[in-house]
């Protein structure tokens, strides 16, 4: 499918999309049926509207339908109006962006339009730092070479600036024809890939030139990128409006679910379930009632003979009273608090990176509780573990290695006189140094050059040559010009054989300015250079010198060159424009090409960069991997470098304490034959012994391709892995395998090969780094520095964790504590099915008494940061979902059936007799239930600040207050009710014992469980109690370690059957 | 959670609640309550065996009257109530039956919401609904020898339900006229607002054992006296089983004869006193001091 576009004639634009951008999900009339349709998706909605409907029915409702219909609302009016609100954002965005003025060249005459008007085929003339409003195929700039400078930042994150280039056919238009020129171009269908772009294009007559003209990616100029350091350029615009390639590429990400969220699905459905059971039971039983003792009950007239639904409706009575089962608020509150969590993330000073001002941003407000649980940790090394701040530091120049004494080649003397004096080896590799890049060099006005490079490498590469005198002046698309012991030396620049991830290596074709040598300058991974090197020349001691650098952690390139005959070039030249040219597999193509010119290379030398390892790295790894994280580092760098780095940063142990398992081979059954033995090793050596496996990329693809299994087998038994020679995709893979098998994976990374595997984890952190932001834009959390992992993991995870856990599981017994007593109240109804509540009661109690002071569980802190970050193991607890599951689910059903009971047993029978009536009773009951919750809140606070004072007290006092101006109200039915229960003594009596039988024996058992059968929490919190949080005496703390580190390991092997109530947390149940 | 916190708690949560129930059950005990079946007794011995054909029988006398011996000195004011058992007022049928817009504004406002007694004979019933048809309609009066006892029916009823809830313009209207299935009739000249027995009945009960408030007796009853109850037994309990009882009792400050709070506060004050002593001597025993090392290694030593 191709799509061609007929520069400057207005009836091409027809057929195609004007360039209105529209980023909005509604319009004003979908709005309202859209927005619902997808409210009503969810199971929850879905099961609220139901019961909504159900209380229509005046038969069967045992409350008014408002108390969920309000509630119910409540829910949608809230999530729409935040759809609204952003979607309106949006829209006034787009709107900004489309009534832009931009200027478009018709027939040779210049005018302004708004950007929406704008249609392909039309040119677009753009100034400098102009915002591009649509993707451009580029004819003209203000520059003679054809050139221009573009950010991209909006596009890929990447902050470079990125050289554009017209299309050659295009090189001698003046800028008057450039208005009138007609053309056509063929280009692809649109689609969302920002670094591909395969078409061409053909001018008509005038031009003289008629030839198809092969365009690429580097002659279109996309939309939401910048025009810079250019003073003008002009462009036929070739997509338009959302058909852009920005605009194919957005896409509403899937929203993430967390484990936690996914624990309380299960939880709800089991409730739902439980719901089920008791409202059949009791609807069965309830019309054996009716039919066999009811009928007798001469005032309750019931007709000998009902409609044909009549089993039905004592059923379905019981099914809305028992609906409060499933609290309607959970997803609201929930969602309140992740919110409140993403702040805090915001808001934290501590992960603030004063270095570069970057704070920590949680893109995802979604997911902060499986921060709390997170399994596996796999990092990027390049950026994320290293500061990718890249210094020359070595270099091995013709056999001779420099900078081996002080570690810093620039300094080495013998290189500064080797400088000096010419020699013509080291003037050679210090030109490829100069010349074989993609750096521009920028000239600023006090004429100072600075470099813009894509990759942080090559501009270490270029600055270092520099310093040693060798300085890159200036450079554009066809020329360079380079400046040695201040003699300047000019090169065309023929061609460029770009670094791709395949072929790992790069090179220009140049010819030299005086001599007009053609000349192929390579630089790139050792692999991929020693193979194409001059087959006579000696390359023992580069590879030594490799193999010493990558020990030492440094990054090594090698440089070489070759002088080409002019013959062979202008052959090679034919085919690689016919390689640029072809529309299908052009990048395949391209490489075969390049492969055919890098032979023969003679190797000038190996340089050796430094990447120094982050600040707090070792130390955060560290942590992590005693919080029972296993961390594994993926990279594309080689194998010693990335050991090297790993013993730097504490990721695997030195030997005798560690052992490294190398998984290769070269040949597939090698490759497999090692991948057992590991395993083996793996299952056998004491958990004492740190173990690592190591591998690269396509050890990896022979393994995914052949033994699957026992990879994922390796992966589960292995806490630490080092992964070479990653592709993005490879990274992506491997984080897809440990999700698969069920564990909570955090991928983190900085740069755009990041991505994949960023989105892929359950949760992605981007680090806001030099490589650019796009990992930090596509992950759910970015932070300015590797070691804020720890605080996010350990402390903002941890809490988060906790906190959820105990707001959903609050949430449910809220409500099932008012079901309960809904229940064991249709037992003295005669099953009837009344409600003991009155509506506004149980719409409040659900919506306002019980949900503001539970949100004092978002300020709970249930040991000081200080601790955790001491005590790192004790993740576990959040890790193994401790907090939340069945069995701690369990502990709350029957603490809402237990609180129920005493409610209702105590207020039936303080209340018997003449004091029975229906509003007081009820009215007492609900008293007692939120004096009860006060006190269940209170208990399981863990620290007080006045907030969580004022809510759970304050709340307490609204309670009172409310229903005492309600009993005000002659209209309602508790009319003076409040007023006179408070006034009766037997009212506050009752309410003290409520809450003293109600939570004694929760204190009672806790206290026990506290002191005699501990959890490391317990214990813990005990120390902090006894030491103060900060000071933990030097010879506990060291005994404790061991203590928990016991513990912990124990609890460990059990991991199969984690789920172990918290009461058994105890060290004696463990056996 | 240190030991000596949470013993301490239990130990005043057990030093508060012991004689807080103390004083419960001492004005509970100070409570003179006579409570009197009569729904059999008055049902004549020919009858008993069929005493749905008695009290459907409008031709009966449906007087009677029962001796009952006071106990202990009765003070002024004793409450009269009539308790009814397995009455279930609470039922979802019958508590929702009634309109309290039209016990407060009449006729007009009479809606669906009394089902399945809004209308009779095509006309709205005043007051409509389960509940008000059903009303109670036994009387008792009191005599001492041959003397009565005044019973004070007025101000029976709460006073902000004679205020707001029931109109002082709204007459009851196409009532029942006292057919058999049992419940009151009401005179239609008289407000609402006035029809104390029916505000009384109206306000259901929760639980299907309840009393109501029926009078007040301004006078002392002394010990061992005999006074002669005369009940019409007019409500129909027999179809389903239900009692009657008629009780007089005076009052405290705690309300009625009710045992449960004082025992409720005794027994969970016993136990309070009784965990802090077992949490103390568990303490003393097997001391584990608070977030200590050494209990730490020893916690581990015992486990293996």
């Amino acid at each position: 499918m191709k799509r061609f576009v007929y520069v400057n004639d207005e009836s091409c634009g027809e057929s195609y999309c004007d360039n209105r951008v529209s980023n909005t999900k509604y319009t004003l009339w979908n709005f309202l049926p859209k927005n619902l349709l997808e409210q009503f998706r969810r199971f929850m909605n879905q099961y609220f509207l139901l019961i909504a409907c159900l209380q229509l029915w005046s038969r069967i409702t045992p409350v008014s339908p408002v108390t969920t219909w309000g509630p119910l609302a409540i829910i949608f009016i809230v999530s729409a109006s935040k759809e609204a609100w952003d979607d309106y954002n949006r829209y006034l965005s787009d709107k900004k962006a489309n009534e832009r003025k931009v200027w478009v060249v018709k027939d040779g005459i210049r005018g302004q339009i708004k950007a929406q008007e704008i249609h392909v085929g039309n040119i677009v003339w753009l100034h400098e730092n102009d915002e591009i409003p649509c993707d451009l195929v580029l004819i003209g700039t203000s520059d003679p070479q054809g050139i221009c400078y573009v950010e991209t930042a909006a596009l890929d994150g990447e902050t470079d600036l990125k050289t554009r280039i017209i299309p050659s056919i295009c090189a001698n238009l003046s800028s008057d024809q450039l208005g009138k020129v007609k053309g056509v171009l063929e280009c692809p269908n649109p689609d969302n890939d920002i670094r591909r772009f395969d078409a061409n294009m053909r001018l008509f007559p005038p031009i003289i030139d008629n030839e198809k003209c092969p365009l690429a990616i580097n002659n279109t100029l996309l939309q939401s990128c910048y025009l810079r350091y250019t003073e003008w350029a002009c462009g036929v615009a070739i997509y338009t409006g959302n058909e852009t390639k920005s605009g194919m590429s957005r896409g509403t990400a899937e929203p993430k679910l967390t484990a936690a969220d996914s624990m309380i699905d299960k939880l709800t459905v089991a409730i739902f379930v439980f719901q089920i059971v008791v409202v059949l039971v009791l609807g069965f039983a309830g019309n054996i009632w009716k039919d066999s003792n009811g009928r007798k009950h001469w005032y309750l007239m019931y007709p000998a003979e009902g409609p044909w639904y009549d089993f039905l409706v004592i059923p379905l009575r019981f099914e809305l009273l028992c609906s409060i089962m499933i609290p309607i608020s959970i997803k609201v509150t929930l969602d309140l608090a992740k919110g409140v969590y993403a702040k805090f993330i915001d808001c934290d000073e501590q992960m603030f990176d004063r270095e570069t001002s970057t704070p920590a941003h949680s893109a995802n407000t979604a997911i902060s509780e499986d921060l709390g649980q997170v399994e596996y940790i796999l990092s990027d090394k390049t950026g994320t573990l290293t500061e990718n701040i890249m210094i020359f530091r070595r270099c091995c120049i013709n056999n001779t290695q420099y900078g081996d004494d002080s570690g810093d080649a620039l300094k080495d003397t013998r290189l500064l006189n080797a400088v000096s004096s010419n020699e013509p080896d080291v003037v050679k590799f210090l030109m490829v140094m100069a010349l074989c890049n993609t750096v521009v060099p920028i000239k600023s006005n006090d004429g100072a050059i600075s470099y813009k490079a894509q990759s942080q490498d090559e501009e270490a590469l270029v600055n270092a040559a520099s310093n040693l005198n060798m300085v890159l002046t200036s450079k554009d698309s066809s020329s360079a010009e380079i400046c040695f012991n201040s003699s300047k030396f000019q090169y065309e620049l023929l061609d460029v054989l770009e670094f791709t991830s395949d072929r790992k290596r790069m090179s220009v074709v140049v010819k030299e300015g005086g001599s007009g040598k053609f000349l192929l300058l390579s630089k790139g991974a050792d692999e991929a250079i020693f193979p194409r090197s001059n087959p006579g020349q000696q390359t023992k001691t580069y590879l030594e010198a490799v193999e010493m650098y990558s020990h030492l952690g440094l990054r090594t390139l090698c440089l070489g060159w070759r002088e080409l005959e002019e013959g062979e070039y202008k052959e090679w030249s034919k085919k690689f424009q016919e390689a640029s040219c072809s529309l299908d597999n052009r990048e395949c193509k391209i490489a075969e090409v390049c492969h055919s010119l890098e032979q023969g290379i003679n190797i000038l030398g190996v340089t050796a960069i430094e990447d120094r390892l982050q600040d707090g790295v070792p130390e955060t790894i560290k942590l992590l991997r005693s919080a029972g994280i296993n961390v594994w580092m993926l990279t594309g760098d080689k194998q010693n470098t990335a050991i090297q780095i790993a013993l730097l940063c504490n990721l695997i142990t030195p030997e005798s304490n560690g052992q490294l398992l190398s998984i290769n081979g070269k040949t597939e059954d090698e490759i497999l034959r090692s991948l057992e033995r590991a395993l083996v090793i793996m299952k056998t050596t004491p958990e004492r012994k740190d173990l690592a496996f190591v591998l690269d990329g396509w050890t990896l693809e022979i393994i995914l391709k052949h033994s699957m299994e026992s990879f994922t087998r390796l992966a589960m038994l292995s806490r630490t892995a080092i992964c070479c020679r990653m592709t993005p995709l490879q990274k992506a893979q491997l984080v897809g395998i440990l999700k698969t098998v069920g564990y909570l994976t955090l991928a983190i990374g900085d740069g755009g090969n990041d991505v994949r595997m960023i989105q892929e984890a359950n949760i992605g952190v981007g680090i806001s780094g030099r490589e650019g932001l796009q990992a930090a834009r596509a992950a759910d959390y970015s932070i300015g520095k590797f070691k804020f992992l720890k605080r996010l993991i350990l402390v903002h995870g941890r809490y988060s964790y906790n906190r959820t856990a105990f707001i959903s599981q609050y949430s449910f017994y809220k409500s099932l504590l008012i079901c309960f007593i809904q229940i064991l109240f249709s037992f003295v109804t005669g099953l009837s099915g009344t409600s003991l509540f009155n509506s506004i009661s149980l719409m409040a109690y659900n919506v306002f008494y019980t949900s503001l002071p539970v949100m004092t569980i978002l300020f709970d802190k249930d040991m000081s940061e200080t601790t955790v970050l001491q005590y790192p193991q004790i993740l576990l607890y959040s890790q193994a979902g401790r907090l939340l599951n069945p069995s701690t689910f369990a502990g709350w059903f029957g603490r809402s059936l237990y609180h129920a009971l005493v409610v209702f047993l105590i207020t039936v029978h303080t209340n018997a007799y003449e004091q029975s009536n229906m509003e007081e009773i009820s009215m007492v009951a609900l008293s007692g239930c939120i004096w009860l919750q006060a006190f269940v809140v209170t208990l399981d606070t863990n620290s007080f600040t006045y907030l969580q004072v004022i809510l759970i007290w304050g709340n307490f006092v609204a309670f009172y207050i409310i229903n005492l101006i309600l009993s005000s109200v002659p209209t309602l039915q508790m009319y003076t009710v409040m007023w006179r229960l408070c006034s009766q003594p037997s009212y506050w009596i009752t309410m003290a014992l409520i809450v003293t039988i109600g939570m004694g024996p929760v204190l009672a058992l806790r206290y026990l469980r506290n002191v005699y059968r501990p959890s490391a929490i317990d214990v813990l919190q005990q120390i902090e109690q006894t030491n103060g949080p900060t000071q933990t005496s030097r010879n506990v703390e060291s005994a404790t370690r061991i203590y928990l580190d016991q513990l912990l390991t124990d609890l460990r092997r059990n991991k199969g059957s984690i789920h172990q109530p918290l009461l058994s947390d105890s060290v004696a149940s463990i056996r | 959670m240190t030991p000596g916190c949470v013993i301490t708690i239990f130990l005043l949560i057990g030093i508060t609640f012991v004689p807080v129930g103390l004083v419960c059950l001492q004005a509970s005990n100070s409570v003179a309550e006579i409570v009197h079946r009569y729904d059999i007794d008055c049902v004549p011995d020919a009858y008993r065996r069929n005493k749905q054909a008695y009290i459907k029988d409008s031709l009966i006398s449906k007087k009677c009257i029962q001796k009952v011996k006071v106990q202990y000195h009765m003070k002024a004011p004793i409450y009269v109530y009539y308790e009814l058992d397995n009455f279930y007022q609470n039922h979802r049928r019958y508590v929702k039956s009634r309109s309290d817009k039209q016990l407060r504004h009449g006729m007009k406002y009479t809606d669906s919401s009394c089902g399945p007694l809004e209308r009779n004979n095509g006309l709205p019933i005043v007051p409509c609904g389960l509940i008000a048809w059903s009303l109670f309609n036994d009387t008792f009066g009191f005599t001492r020898g041959s003397i009565g006892i005044m019973v004070d029916r007025k101000n029976i009823s709460w006073r902000s339900d004679r205020e707001h809830k029931f109109g002082k313009d709204v007459y009851p209207f196409n009532f029942q006229n006292g057919s058999l299935i049992g419940g009151g009739k009401l005179d239609p000249d008289i407000p609402l607002s006035n029809q104390e027995d029916l505000i009384v009945w109206m306000r259901a009960a929760a639980l299907p054992q309840f009393r109501k408030l029926y009078g007040v007796i301004e006078d002392d009853l002394q010990a061992d006296e005999t006074i002669d109850i005369h009940i019409t037994n007019n409500y129909n309990t027999y179809s389903f089983g239900g009692k009657k009882s008629l009780v007089l009792t005076t009052s405290t400050w705690l309300g009625g004869k009710n045992d449960f709070l004082g025992y409720a506060y005794l027994v969970t004050g016993s136990a309070s006193i009784f965990l802090s002593i077992l949490f103390a001597l568990i303490h003393v025993k097997i001391p584990r001091p608070h977030g200590d090392a050494a209990y730490l290694s020893w916690s581990r030593k015992s486990s293996n």
